[in-house]
């Protein structure tokens, strides 16, 4: 596959293994973190740490959508699915999290109409299609997916389409970012950028980063090489003593970022005063919601949402495993309580979750060392 | 009452579609519920086919639902899908199919030509698959509830005296051969339901591996070991069960695994693994290393077997695990299917 095969060649691979580790100070400890739940599969699906020296640790970020969405969001969600006039679409990786009372795919099983879509714009679809029920689109995602979902309410207006609303939980990996630099356990050295995040908001605002904090973020993309040729260029700046951003994504993620999206966005989200991050808690302007203009589509507006609070299982860690205080597998409930098939944290659900990407895929390789 | 006791306990509160996706929740279920309650050593052994010895001849006997959605897709339809599944259970335990009964559960409001096309199909498979269809039952439900129609398909096959295989035989050194490219069956039908715009021209894979399996074991016999087809939850589900019966540890070389290009890409732009996608006419043969070379040219001797290779061997550690390694070192586990395949969004 173009674009893809030459990412993943062998040999190429070993020579960036290879130029890591020349680079890499023995007397020193890397912390280095992805930011974006597609690294952390990526690095856990390609066995990266496999061909890194053990002095480079990587460490999970918050940028998987579902893994930062509070339990209570879920419910409120599901509380939408309960009237029988009400089709919920969401986006697959939503199916599998749990509520208090189950994931949308066992409601689903007890009666709730909810349907996996692929893009908001097949939710809008489900809308035309179903002209007597009421189609709300469970919106989450980063600024990867709020584009979509822009631009979905933005045909809606224009098509007329009034029984399709958007139960919206996007977020802004931003203040995210700057949430983990504040924190007083923080111990990162450098970042690994969300290559799909800057699709849509470029490389520019990451600047503060190196600029008050003094860390080097390289803008990444999801191949191993891309992966590993982004660890070589923090490796050159943490040797040399600065801290900028750059861009090794270059091939998808223009410098300015995309101003068609960034417009759209614009036209119909504005940022929540403050909205609750899971492991994270409140941060503000951290989140988006519809402008008073999209109102007649927002579901906040048209339904009763009970605004659910509900505390995260005591004895999962997952906010120190998003902060990079824990590895997946130190949590007190990683492999007993909680599995992929019946996750207790957020972390667990969704493929891009760092505790769901340790256990599928890396859980047995220790011993696997041995083979 | 033969003392069946479950191993794995069944605590779900209700079923859902994960439960019959092939994968971990599927196991949980016939482990923990479907087996223990209908009891008996027979079960126990969980093959594709019931081994039972009948007035000394050994038959094996199985039987299996069809409920694809949409009926017809490219590469095949529910028709021929209804006698390839079938027959395939029964080849790869190691039995030569030889008859068939045929349930056709059929919708209220169902076009007659639709059923025709479908009954010529389940001919046609027959014919090809050599088999005779000996009987069955007709049902019609109401409107809204079967849609359009489900096919049970029971068959019935003599096991070739050859035929010895066990994951109580799987020893470490042991090769993995695969008849051919896998994903081809569910990737075509996650795409004919046309909730994604991806235009490939992929097919099915449907067909009978019989005449493979009649060469491999003709030529190696006893060599091979243990057989499945890798229908739902894909190779990865179907190894992880051979790595757990047979205690022993599958390392895969994920160059080798044969996926094609078109059936890669929609797994990269879905998220989904393709070791985890449903085959319906592929098998996979675990084969003592000293006739290894002689499977691969018995397989690949057939037509239709031309892509058959090796894709890794049985190791003693670490057991009950399935790993696959990279080209360029990097090791990790493969596990079964976990729920359904679903796609992430980004």
């Amino acid at each position: 596959m173009k674009f893809v095969d030459e990412f993943r060649d062998a040999h190429l691979i070993r020579q960036a293994a290879g130029e890591i580790r020349r680079l890499a100070d023995p007397a020193r400890h890397y912390r280095l973190m992805e930011v974006c739940g597609g690294h952390t599969h990526a690095i856990y699906r390609f066995a990266l740490k496999d061909v890194l020296p053990d002095n480079i640790e990587l460490v999970h970020g918050p940028g998987c959508p579902v893994c930062v969405l509070p339990m209570g969001r879920v419910d409120d969600g599901l509380s939408i699915a309960s009237d029988p006039k009400v089709i919920l679409a969401t986006f697959g990786d939503m199916m599998r999290v749990p509520g208090r009372n189950g994931t949308p795919l066992e409601h689903k099983a007890r009666g709730a109409d909810i349907r996996m879509v692929y893009s908001p714009l097949d939710a809008l679809k489900l809308a035309e299609k179903n002209p007597d029920r009421e189609v709300v689109f469970f919106a989450i995602g980063f600024e990867t997916t709020a584009p979509s979902t822009a631009l979905t309410l933005m045909r809606a207006r224009a098509l007329g389409i009034r029984n399709f609303s958007v139960f919206c939980n996007h977020v802004t990996i931003i203040p995210a970012i700057r949430a983990i630099l504040d924190s007083p356990d923080m111990r990162i050295e450098a970042f690994i950028g969300p290559g799909h995040v800057s699709t849509v908001i470029g490389c520019r605002p990451y600047e503060f980063i190196c600029r008050d904090y003094k860390r080097p973020l390289v803008t990444s993309g999801f191949e191993p090489l891309d992966v590993l040729q982004s660890i070589v260029m923090i490796l050159r700046q943490l040797e040399a003593g600065t801290a900028f951003v750059e861009n090794q994504y270059a091939r998808v993620v223009p410098w300015e970022g995309n101003l068609p999206a960034l417009r759209a966005m614009a036209e119909v989200f504005e940022l929540r005063p403050y909205f609750e991050w899971r492991g994270l808690g409140f941060i503000s302007q951290s989140a988006l919601k519809l402008r008073d203009s999209y109102a007649a589509w927002d579901a906040e507006s048209r339904f009763h949402i009970p605004g659910i609070r509900v505390t995260d299982p005591k004895a999962a860690q997952c906010g120190e495993v998003l902060k990079g205080v824990l590895k997946p597998h130190q949590c007190k409930l990683f492999g007993r309580e909680c599995t992929p098939e019946k996750p207790v944290g957020a972390l667990m659900v969704s493929s891009e979750g760092a505790c769901a990407a340790y256990y599928n895929y890396a859980l047995r390789t220790t011993a696997a060392a041995a083979v | 009452m033969p003392d069946y006791k479950a191993q794995i306990r069944f605590s779900d509160s209700q079923i859902e579609m994960a439960h019959g996706a092939g994968g971990k929740a599927s196991r949980r279920l016939i482990e923990g519920l479907i087996a223990p309650a209908l009891g008996g050593p027979l079960l126990e052994a969980l093959g594709d086919a019931a081994l039972v010895e009948i007035a000394g001849a050994r038959l094996a006997f199985t039987a299996d639902s069809f409920v694809v959605k949409p009926l017809r897709f490219p590469g095949g339809s529910i028709g021929d899908l209804a006698v390839n599944g079938t027959v395939n259970d029964l080849a790869v335990s190691g039995a030569k199919p030889a008859a068939l009964l045929v349930t056709l559960i059929l919708e209220a409001g169902l076009s007659s030509e639709v059923l025709e096309v479908e009954l010529r199909a389940i001919a046609a498979a027959a014919r090809h698959a050599g088999v005779v269809v000996v009987g069955g039952d007709t049902k019609v439900v109401e409107h809204g509830m079967a849609d359009g129609m489900y096919i049970t398909t029971a068959g019935i096959g003599a096991v070739d005296p050859r035929a010895t295989c066990s994951p109580k035989l799987v020893k470490p050194g042991d090769r993995i051969l695969l008849s051919g490219p896998i994903g081809d069956h569910g990737i075509t039908i996650l795409l004919a339901r046309g909730e994604i715009d991806l235009e490939t021209d992929l097919r099915s894979d449907t067909r009978p591996v019989y005449p493979m399996i009649e060469a491999l074991i003709g030529r190696v016999g006893s060599g091979v070991k243990w057989m499945r087809d890798p229908t739902r939850g894909g190779v990865a589900s179907s190894l992880n069960e051979l790595a757990a019966d047979a205690r022993v540890a599958i390392a895969l070389f994920e160059e080798t695994v044969p996926v094609r290009e078109q059936v890669r890409g929609a797994c990269e732009i879905l998220g989904l693994e393709p070791m985890h996608i449903a085959n319906e006419g592929q098998f996979l043969a675990v084969v003592a290393p000293e006739c290894a070379e002689e499977a691969l040219d018995a397989v690949r001797s057939v037509a239709g077997g031309e892509e058959a290779v090796f894709i890794g061997e049985v190791r003693e550690a670490p057991a009950r695990t399935v790993l696959s390694i990279s080209a360029y070192g990097g090791t990790r586990v493969v596990d079964m299917l976990v729920g359904d395949p679903l796609p992430r969004i980004c």
